[in-house]
This record gives C-alpha cells, sequence and structure tokens, in this order.
C-alpha cells in the first residue's frame, strides 16, 4: 500500500454463498483519476465497486477476505463505521434511483441523515450540488416537483448531484449510463470529466468506448480475476494480456 | 396456415381433415374462453344479487321511518310497542369497537411486519410468517370463546365492572384477529419497495433506522395504509366475536368499558326473532345494507390509495 493511492484492494475474494465471485483482486485507484473497470457482464465488476464503499455487506451470506484500504486506513477493520464509509465513498447506481420525493428533497437527504439541521447551509449545498452535477440550469424552477418526474438522464444527474451533496472523496459509478439515451451519455461522461478535477473516481462499464474516452486508467476483469490493469492508452493500444485484446477488439463478451 | 402439409405432399384428404381438426381446436379454444369468462363475471352476478335484495329488503323500513331519525335516532327498541328504530347506539358501538380494535391492531400488525421486512433473518421469517398466517385462519368462534373465558373475567376484576363483556374486549379481540390481515399486507407493500431506495440511502451514508423511518415507511406508507383500512373493514364486519363478547347493550356507549351491540351483532342476534317481512326485519336489512356500504367504501379507498402506491413506485400493475 503506498501513499500515493486514493483506493487499494489487497488479494480481495469475494464469495455469494459458496461461489466465489472475484478472486484475489489486487487494484488501485489513484486520487483524482478515473480508473475504469470493464468486462463482460457477470465477471464481478459490480461485485469489485460494491466493496469499496462496504454495500455489499448488506447481501446476506456473503464471504470477504483481502484488504481494502481507503487513504491508508483498512475499512473491513471491525472497527470502521459502515455508514462512515458510505459517507466518503459515494455510489450512482446502473438505474437512476431517485426517492419518491421532491427534487430538492432528494440532494438535501444525505445531509439531513448527517445529521446537518442548518437551513441556509442545506440551501446553498442543494444549489452547489446541482450545478455541480450539470442540472441547476434545467431544475431550479421546479425543485419541488416529484424527482420522478424528470427524464432518464436528468434523474442519474440528480442521482450525482445526491451523491456530491455530502462531499464524498471517491464517487463510485456502476453502469451509469447502461439506461440512457446518447445525449444524456454525453452529458454525464462530460460531467465524469469535470468531476475528476475534485473527486476520485471509479466507473465500471462494458462499453468500452466509454472506458477509453472519460478513463485515466482501466482494469479488465473476466471470470472474477483481474487479468490486467494499466493506463487505459496501454489497455486499449497495447494490451499484455491476448485475453484483454480478445476482449477490446470485440472476439469475444 | 391451414394447409401448409398439403405442400409437403399429402393429399387433399388429409388437409381437409387437417382443417376440420383445427377448427375444433378453434371451438374448443373459444369454449374454454367462455367458461372462464362466465365463472370470473359470475362474482359480479352475485355482487348485484346481494345488493339487489338489500335494497329491496331494505327499503320498506324507510316508509316507516325516515332516514334521518333511522340513522341518528337515539333509541334501538324494536320489540316495544310503538318500536323506536334508531340505529346510532349500534353504529357508535361499531365505530368505539372497530377504532379501538385499530388501537391493537395497528401497532402489532404493522410493528410484525416492520420486524418481519427489516429485522428479521431467514430463519426467523420462516418461522413467523406461517405462525401469522395461523392466526388468520383460526374460526372466529375460537376468538370469541378466548375472549368470554379469558379476557372477560381478567377486564371485569381488573376495572371491578359488573360484567367484562364490555366494547374494550371486543377491540381487544378484534384487534388480535385483524392483525394478521394489517401485518401480511404491511409486509406485502414494505417489501414492494423496490431495494434501489434503500440502496440509494445507504450509499449516503444512512443507517438501517434512517432508511427505514426517511425512505421505506414513507415509501410504503400508502400501502401500509391500504393495510390499515383493510383491517379496520375486517374488525367492522366481524360478527361472531362481538355477539359473544361484546355485551349486546343497544346504548349509546359513553366509554370503552360498558358493554355495547354493534352493527353486526345486532343483525345476527336480531335476525332470528324478527317476523319475517316485519319492520324490525326490514330495519335489520337497512342496517345490513349500511354495513355493507362501509365495508365498500374502504375497499373502494383502500384500492385507490394502492393504485397510487404502485404508480408512485412505478409498479405497474
Ligand atoms: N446478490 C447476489 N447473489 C448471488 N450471486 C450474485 C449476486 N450478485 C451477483 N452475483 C453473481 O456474481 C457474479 C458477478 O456478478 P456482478 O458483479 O453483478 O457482475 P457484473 O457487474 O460484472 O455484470 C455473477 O455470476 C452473478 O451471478
Ligand atoms: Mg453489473
Amino acid at each position: 500500500m503506498d501513499d500515493s493511492m486514493k483506493m487499494c484492494s489487497e488479494n480481495v475474494n469475494f464469495f455469494y454463498g459458496r461461489q466465489q465471485a472475484l478472486k484475489e483482486i489486487n487494484l488501485n485507484i489513484l486520487p483524482n483519476k478515473v480508473t475504469a473497470i470493464i468486462g463482460p457482464s457477470g465477471c464481478g465488476k459490480s461485485t469489485f465497486i460494491r466493496l469499496l464503499n462496504r454495500m455489499n455487506e448488506l447481501v446476506p451470506h456473503t464471504t470477504l477476505t483481502g484488504r481494502i484500504y481507503l487513504d491508508g486506513q483498512d475499512i473491513l477493520m471491525p472497527c470502521v463505521d459502515p455508514v462512515e464509509i458510505r459517507r466518503r465513498v459515494g455510489m450512482v447506481f446502473q438505474k437512476p434511483n431517485p426517492f419518491p420525493k421532491n427534487i430538492f428533497e432528494n440532494i438535501s437527504y444525505g445531509l439531513e441523515v448527517n445529521s446537518i439541521r442548518n437551513k441556509r447551509f442545506i440551501e446553498e449545498r442543494v444549489v452547489e450540488s446541482l450545478k455541480k452535477a450539470a442540472l441547476w440550469d434545467e431544475v431550479k424552477d421546479r425543485l419541488y416537483d416529484s424527482a420522478l418526474n424528470l427524464s432518464g438522464g436528468q434523474q442519474q444527474r440528480l442521482c450525482i448531484a445526491r451523491c456530491l451533496a455530502v462531499k464524498p472523496e471517491v464517487l463510485l459509478f456502476d453502469e451509469p449510463c447502461a439506461s440512457l439515451d446518447p445525449i444524456s451519455t454525453r452529458k454525464v461522461e462530460e460531467l465524469i470529466l469535470e468531476l475528476k478535477k475534485d473527486y476520485t473516481i471509479a466507473i465500471v462499464t462494458h462499453n468500452m468506448q466509454q472506458a477509453a474516452r472519460v478513463s485515466d486508467y482501466t482494469g479488465f476483469f473476466l471470470l472474477g480475476e483481474l487479468i490486467e490493469f494499466d493506463k487505459t492508452e496501454k489497455i486499449f493500444k497495447a494490451p499484455e494480456d491476448h485475453r484483454t485484446e480478445d476482449y477490446i477488439t470485440g472476439r469475444f463478451g | 396456415m391451414a394447409c401448409l402439409s398439403w405442400k409437403r405432399g399429402r393429399g387433399p384428404s388429409s388437409c381437409r381433415a387437417q382443417f376440420l381438426g383445427e377448427h375444433m381446436a378453434r371451438v374448443k379454444e373459444k369454449l374454454y374462453e367462455w367458461i372462464f369468462a362466465a365463472l370470473a363475471f359470475s362474482s359480479l352476478v352475485f355482487l348485484i344479487g346481494i345488493v339487489w335484495v338489500l335494497c329491496k329488503e331494505s327499503l320498506p323500513i324507510f316508509s316507516r321511518v325516515p332516514l334521518g331519525s333511522f340513522l341518528f335516532g337515539k333509541f334501538w327498541y324494536p320489540t316495544y310497542c310503538p318500536p323506536e328504530f334508531g340505529i346510532l347506539p349500534l353504529i357508535l358501538s361499531s365505530v368505539w369497537v372497530t377504532l379501538g380494535a385499530m388501537v391493537v391492531c395497528v401497532p402489532l400488525g404493522v410493528g410484525s411486519a416492520l420486524y418481519l421486512n427489516e429485522v428479521a433473518n431467514f430463519r426467523q421469517r420462516q418461522i413467523l410468517k406461517p405462525m401469522i398466517e395461523i392466526l388468520a385462519s383460526i374460526p372466529s368462534v375460537v376468538y370469541g370463546f378466548f375472549g368470554v373465558v379469558l379476557v372477560t373475567p381478567f377486564l371485569q376484576k381488573v376495572f371491578s365492572l359488573p360484567t367484562g363483556m364490555t366494547a374494550l374486549n371486543a377491540s381487544f379481540i378484534l384487534g388480535l384477529m385483524a392483525t394478521p390481515t394489517v401485518c401480511s399486507l404491511a409486509e406485502d407493500a414494505l417489501s414492494y419497495v423496490p431495494r434501489s431506495f434503500r440502496e440509494a440511502s445507504f450509499a449516503v451514508g444512512a443507517d438501517r433506522w434512517q432508511t427505514l423511518i426517511k425512505v421505506v415507511i414513507p415509501a410504503a406508507g400508502s400501502g401500509i395504509s391500504t393495510a390499515i383500512i383493510l383491517g379496520m373493514s375486517r374488525a367492522i364486519g366481524e360478527t361472531m366475536t362481538v355477539l359473544m363478547v361484546a355485551g349486546g347493550a343497544a346504548v349509546i356507549p359513553k366509554t370503552l368499558l360498558e358493554p355495547v351491540r354493534p352493527m353486526t351483532a345486532a343483525i345476527a342476534a336480531e335476525m332470528g326473532e324478527a317476523p319475517m317481512g316485519g319492520d324490525h326485519y326490514h330495519a335489520l336489512f337497512a342496517i345490513a345494507f349500511i354495513l355493507f356500504i362501509i365495508t365498500f367504501v374502504f375497499n373502494i379507498v383502500a384500492e385507490i390509495i394502492s393504485r397510487r402506491f404502485r404508480i408512485k413506485l412505478g409498479i405497474s400493475r
């Protein structure tokens, strides 16, 4: 574990019941960089990224071995509060999942549950988050409308804003564009590139062009193993492993 | 289509046979469709039949007693001379007993639904769910018996009452009876809340308790209201138990510690002695009709709320 890493996984194995979903994963996530995780579906991408904010603990009958560090601290230690980790490591999901509440409440929610009561402060933070998520102009006149009336792409940016409101350090994206149209996808990608300045980002995608467009580093997963991890350019131009090459060139998956 | 086989080189006669066969198959299919449609619509026929009978049999009383004094009359003396047909005591008895039952079954039912859905592990759920379902399958006369034998003397002693057969007793027993209904419907509502809502909440650093209070319960709120309304509808329509434990006094109750005669109990107790076709008889039908309207409205409201609930959660059904 070296100091230049934001997050880092060390010999991580993960099981759903008896079924092993991840095998000996060692992967580093560098600060203020976008790390993409690619691979065919079912290879464990979501499983891996959900370990980084201890989200998989909510799934019963799972086993995890190995270590995961955040700023050098092992977040799997029993003394670490998963709630605190999830506040520091935000997550945006595959399907936009706004709460059935209004736009304002969707974003202020994260502040409320973290015991922030000051109304002025909450309002400012909501506006700031919406602006950062490039959604402010579209919703500023209807902050009190139901979030469910937004389009899919807007909903996804709302979910990003909701994450940003609690000022996490790391943002995890699990196929954030899987259910979006190309234009919304472009917007979310631009947003990710913008957010990179302030946050450390990990993004799961099965869209290789997307990985190439937004990421600095790429890890290729196959059947629960990390086959190759390198600079994105290197992975796409000159992969070491023939399986990576096969996948990138579309020979399978 | 019917003659496809002909092209494969069989004779025209076999083609005709096949055509006939397919025709028969289609007739058969239609026939099944009709049978099932008839079965499905028969419940509608019964509903209309019941409403019609209720109407027909209850209308004559209103030529004797105006609707206003029937509903709001304070005295129910159907066998006196001259008789009085004011059902306010019966309505209020029903209302008191039902509200009392709600006080019991809402915390019990919703609480156990929350426990089952949010706290219990797989094994606990596997034991508890069937037990709650068994609670629902116990005949109401058994509940009544339980009320007579256990609750009645208990209340009599604790509150030093002349009789333990009171509105409180009926409330308690009815509450127990409605608990499984409330519990299983509320549990359904909670389980309809998509996992993605919980995940979203956890992902911004909410704990389990906050997620439950601020996301899951509001999201399931209208589903839970539906559960409560249907529980009420169950309690207000229950007959045998209240007949056995409510005490049966047709006076306007001042406290829950008095004997009462809810509408269902009045009908059940008096139908046998009311001469057929007489005023009393028609009055009892009118009570039944009102009861029907009340539960009907409850069910409609529950349906409307639960439909909204599904739309809100994006469950289109
Ligand atoms: N909740 C779960 N319970 C059991 N098995 C699961 C669960 N989630 C995922 N898996 C299994 O783990 C493997 C990896 O899944 P996942 O991480 O979702 O893959 P990906 O995101 O790369 O498509 C798959 O074989 C999948 O069937
Ligand atoms: Mg996935």
